[in-house]
């Protein structure tokens, strides 16, 4: 399964490195959301730090959605799903593969966007530890959730329009979660946020397991 | 020509593990729609069998039934010993797929392609490029990234990673298309290689000429039925076959 794992996610990280869709499309797009939020609200740094946290994570989200699309659009063009399932390859290694490929452009997206964020919304960094493992957490959760829907979503002919109707409303825990939780760390009370991370935890975790087991059967559905 | 097997009654045939594939009364839905509607056929291990039919017959349903990606709602479909009603992933590292698409993933070089492909069907680095070598794949075309590929080249890749997986079963959709003379003298070498090593070929194609003359035994299927050649596998040939004339003549009229 590992093994599996490994292959499939460098398989996706490389033709992410070659098609450059998240570096030239991807990125901008996720920086856009928050200059524009900026815009939107206000021009007070006062209020841009208080509400910095939600637009990071609704700008996170956003990108994320784009990243899994992508992510099963590579397998929909000349049917190389059919291949995936050809090679045999086990359905939790596929899954793990394909949502670790998901998670490891989502933390470079999160840096990224924390440097914008800083920059742009004047927000100062209080409990390090309680952001790393919020981002930790909601990063698995995302690309996990994210990775379960994008291939039941995978086979349909709506899948473009169809993904965001499915993943925006399980993956709202996640935003709420992880923007309380980076509330507390910024504003240097953590133990307010240590019970946001714990659910963000629990949504990972149910969501990781689900896809260990389930991805095989959905993806031979899709 | 290409020897056409009486029909002979449903049943005479028993499972046998000298047949690659054994399907009876085999049912394949597409929705509702019966893509394979009762299926009748044995294929002795060593065979090249060829299929023909008319467009919408079922012959691409056939050869991915027999690979594994499409599910048998009905009837009894055993291939290279695995039923595949009960599991149709076991028979999937065994079997090479050629079909319409190329299944190559259009931002990696073909050397990316060949190698995840033959890794993830549990082969080696090397079988992947000493297949992209045979396919004529070397030099600058290695670094080139499908997407810049022509038609024939994607086919020359798609042949390369069947290659590669060195299957016991060849399941071979209109393997002609698309290439140029050369190429199509190679495929032919290659199914003759294949087969002498052991392999067993399904060739699905409407290029009879090219087709009969690498085919052992063919059957005519459409309407989702194999009309034609109903069952009695012929025995393998000792050698690869001597190409057999092909008989415009008595092609079914439907048949393009």
């Amino acid at each position: 399964m590992w093994r599996d794992a490994a292959l499939v996610a460098g398989k996706d990280l490389r033709v992410e490195a070659r098609s450059r869709v998240g570096v030239n499309q991807v990125v901008p797009f996720a920086l856009l959301v928050l200059v524009l939020f900026a815009f939107a609200l206000d021009s007070d740094r006062e209020v841009l730090a208080k509400v910095g946290p939600g637009l990071f994570w609704v700008a996170v989200l956003f990108a994320a959605l784009l990243g899994i699309q992508r992510s099963f659009v590579i397998e929909a063009d000349d049917d190389a799903r059919d291949a995936l399932r050809l090679s045999g390859l086990d359905g939790a290694g596929i899954f793990l593969g394909k949502a670790g490929a998901v998670a490891v452009q989502l933390v470079v997206l999160e840096v990224v966007l924390a440097v914008g964020v800083v920059v742009l919304y004047d927000i100062h960094l209080r409990s390090p530890v309680l952001l790393l493992l919020t981002c930790v957490a909601a990063t698995v959760g995302l690309a996990a959730a994210g990775t379960v829907y994008g291939i039941i979503a995978a086979g349909l002919r709506v899948r473009d329009t169809l993904l965001p109707l499915l993943v925006l409303p399980v993956l709202a825990p996640v935003l709420l979660a992880a923007a309380r939780a980076c509330d507390a760390a910024l504003a240097g009370a953590p133990s307010d946020g240590w019970p946001w991370v714990r659910l963000l935890a629990v949504f990972a975790t149910v969501y990781v397991t689900f896809g260990v087991v389930a991805f095989g059967a959905l993806l031979e559905e899709s | 020509m290409v020897p056409m097997t009486p029909n002979t009654p449903r049943g005479d045939v028993v499972s046998s593990p000298n047949l690659a594939i054994r399907f009876r009364s085999a049912v394949s839905l597409l929705g509702r729609f019966p893509a394979l509607a009762g299926v009748d056929l044995d294929v002795a291990r060593g065979e090249v069998l060829l299929v023909r039919g008319p467009n919408g017959a079922g012959k691409t349903t056939l050869l991915r039934a027999c690979a594994g990606l499409v599910g048998i709602s009905s009837g009894e479909a055993d291939v290279l010993g695995h039923d595949l009603r009960a599991d149709r992933r076991a028979v999937r590292r065994r079997v090479g797929l050629l079909g319409h698409a190329a299944f190559l993933y259009d931002d990696l070089t073909v050397a990316d392609n060949l190698r995840f492909a033959a890794r993830a069907s549990g082969s080696s680095k090397a079988a992947a490029d000493a297949a992209s070598a045979r396919l004529g794949l070397d030099g600058r075309l290695r670094h080139l990234t499908a997407a810049k590929l022509s038609a024939g080249q994607r086919r020359r890749v798609a042949l390369a990673a069947v290659l590669a997986r060195q299957p016991e079963l060849w399941l071979l959709d209109e393997p002609h298309a698309g290439l140029d003379a050369a190429g199509r003298d190679l495929l032919d070498e290659l199914v003759r290689e294949a087969v002498a090593a052991g392999a067993t070929v399904l060739l699905a194609s409407h290029e009879l000429e090219r087709a009969a003359a690498l085919a052992t035994r063919s059957v005519v299927i459409a309407g989702g039925r194999i009309r034609d050649g109903l069952l009695g596998a012929a025995p393998p040939p000792a050698t690869p076959t001597t190409p057999a004339t092909p008989d415009p003549g008595k092609e079914p009229a439907h048949v393009a």
